[in-house]
């Protein structure tokens, strides 16, 4: 099974403020959108995060071929447990995840 | 309609030259820059100073000044010195009239403070007048009182007081990226929903098109839309990519909250108007029944020492894990022996540059380099503990071997001394909105003419 990175055309992740991050997975074309947005379960994004689920917000956006996902972030930005003050990791972690 | 001249997404990052000046050329009725943003993390708020160097910021800001006096239009900057404290707004000020002097130029000088009094804040906790955003840390009056600076994101109504005052260069701190750009608009009349949703698109610049990097483009917005343009070689504004701006560090792609409201931008249409420019029409500019403004604020969470080693020998480099979870007991025996500190008095952290620093206990990936760097991170109640406590991990991370009865090796050390003091380390601490009677109340206006 193919890596969601390998479908689509670019998968970024940032803050969005310091409570908050952002992933957006830009597909490319209509194909890669139907693979990513009925592939990619918000079940395997949270458990890739190990969060609940509920915490979750997604946005499937056929218009701009994008699947987005929004949570709170794994620690609040600048804290002791914060590894990446900007959130540029996650988006690598998501790329790397397999779908059908 | 009203034409906003967007040189970048923020002072300090840069703006191609011959673009701005095509913008100038285009008549806009504002010159509008953003100066900052939490995104470099709580340190800048916490101690009030600017990520950018002051030489960056004074040869960009001087541009901008001859820019403004050639168009004659006010030049307006929203959270100055990338946090928008009354301490970054005074420094950038300073900027300011050494530039005007420099190039014989007098200006009226608008400056809008944010700084928030902790006694006004614990006021309005008290009052009820102080709501928690998703996701927003616990407060209370005691938190509120180690926060070294709090500012209010100041919103359309207070740049446009600050327009009012007939200046020439409005320099405020801490406001929402958008206000900067929609007041004006708001002011004259323009469609609300256009001018918010205009002003986000417009508010990083040229990120909103191909060639982001080059900064520069004009949002003009009237009574039905705002039409977005960038102007340097080889930037174009495509109805994807402008409608992808939504996107762009906002963890809701459709709804934008500002003091006074929100941008529903669910019904907006992008259409292009050739290769270069795009129209949007159909955003919803939706009015609240309270007037809030967002807070921010930073305090000491402690303070740091760092250091740094890097392992390279392929025995140490597999073991690394069981390596540090050693060195970590031995180390705090230590601690407790010669300090008499324990686990509640401070923390350490062995990271492992190479394996999992970036994602920590998320890597799934497991993968042998050529070698690994052990960065331990001390945090302490004081600098001079925190220092103490990386000089007792310091031979750890020099000499520990794995096994008791081998040689004792030797790993890298890539600087001497081998502590590093960080200074405090920050926290934000406040997620949450404060309400007000009057949009003016929490902010302070003052006029000069330099």
């Amino acid at each position: 099974m193919p890596e969601v990175g390998a479908i689509a055309e670019k998968v970024r992740s940032k803050n969005a403020g310091p409570f908050w991050a952002t992933i957006d997975i830009f597909c490319g074309t209509a194909e890669a959108y139907e693979r990513v947005s009925r592939g990619l379960t918000s079940d395997s994004v949270a458990a890739a995060f190990q969060m609940e689920v509920g915490d979750l917000k997604r946005f499937d956006i056929p218009g701009l071929r994008v699947v987005k996902f929004s949570l709170p972030r794994p620690a609040v930005q600048g804290t002791a447990g914060d590894r990446d003050m900007h959130g540029a990791g996650w988006g690598p972690m998501v790329a790397e995840l397999v779908i059908p | 309609m009203i034409r906003v001249l967007i040189p970048s997404g923020a002072l300090g990052l840069g703006y191609d030259k011959v673009a701005l000046a095509r913008g100038i050329g285009a008549g806009p009725d504002l010159i509008a820059i953003d100066g900052g943003s939490t995104d470099s993390g709580p340190s800048y708020l916490g101690r009030g100073v600017s990520k950018y160097a002051r030489a960056a910021t004074k040869a960009e800001w001087k541009g901008l000044i001859e820019a403004r006096a050639e168009a004659g239009v006010p030049l307006v900057i929203g959270t100055a010195g990338t946090c928008g404290t009354g301490s970054a707004v005074d420094w950038l000020y300073d900027i300011t009239v050494e530039i005007l002097t420099e190039l014989g130029q007098t200006a009226r000088i608008a400056v809008l403070k944010s700084d928030q009094p902790i006694a006004r804040v614990r006021e309005a906790l008290a009052t009820n007048r102080i709501s928690p955003l998703p996701h927003a840390p616990h407060i209370d009056a005691d938190l509120i009182g180690q926060c070294t600076h709090i500012v209010a994101l100041a919103g359309a109504e207070q740049i446009a007081a600050a327009l009012d005052t007939g200046a020439d260069i409005v320099i405020a701190g801490r406001t929402t990226d958008t206000a900067i750009i929609a007041a004006l608009p708001i002011q004259r009349g323009m469609h609300p929903g256009a001018a918010w949703h205009g002003a986000k698109i417009g508010e990083c610049g040229a990120l909103c098109a191909t060639n982001p990097q080059s900064g520069v483009i004009l949002v003009d917005v009237d009574e039905a839309g705002f039409t977005v343009t960038p102007l340097a070689d080889g930037a174009h504004a495509t109805p994807h990519t402008v409608s992808a701006h939504m996107l762009y560090e906002n963890s809701d792609p459709f709804i934008l909250y500002e003091p006074g409201g929100h941008l529903d931008v669910t019904g907006a249409s992008y259409v292009a108007l050739d290769d270069t420019r795009v129209r949007v029409e159909g955003s919803e500019w939706v009015p609240s029944d309270r007037y809030t403004v967002k807070l921010e604020g930073a305090r000491v969470a402690g303070y740091q020492t760092i250091l740094i080693a890097i392992l390279r020998d392929p025995r140490y480099v597999a073991s690394v894990q069981d390596w540090c979870d050693d060195i970590a007991v031995r180390h705090a025996d230590r601690v407790a022996q010669r300090m008499g500190l324990g686990p509640q008095d401070y923390s350490l952290e062995l990271r492992l540059v190479g394996q999992n620093a970036t994602l920590g206990a998320l890597e799934p990936r497991a993968g042998s380099a050529a070698e690994v760097g052990v960065m331990g991170i001390v945090t302490a109640q004081t600098q001079e503990q925190a220092n103490d406590i990386g000089k007792l991990l310091n031979p750890f991370l020099l000499h520990h071997p794995l096994t008791q009865d081998e040689e004792q090796p030797t790993f890298a050390f890539p600087f001497s001394p081998a502590e590093i003091d960080r200074g405090p380390a920050w926290e934000f601490c406040l997620n949450h909105v404060m309400e007000m009677a009057d949009p003016m109340e929490a902010f302070t206006l003052q006029v000069h003419d330099a």
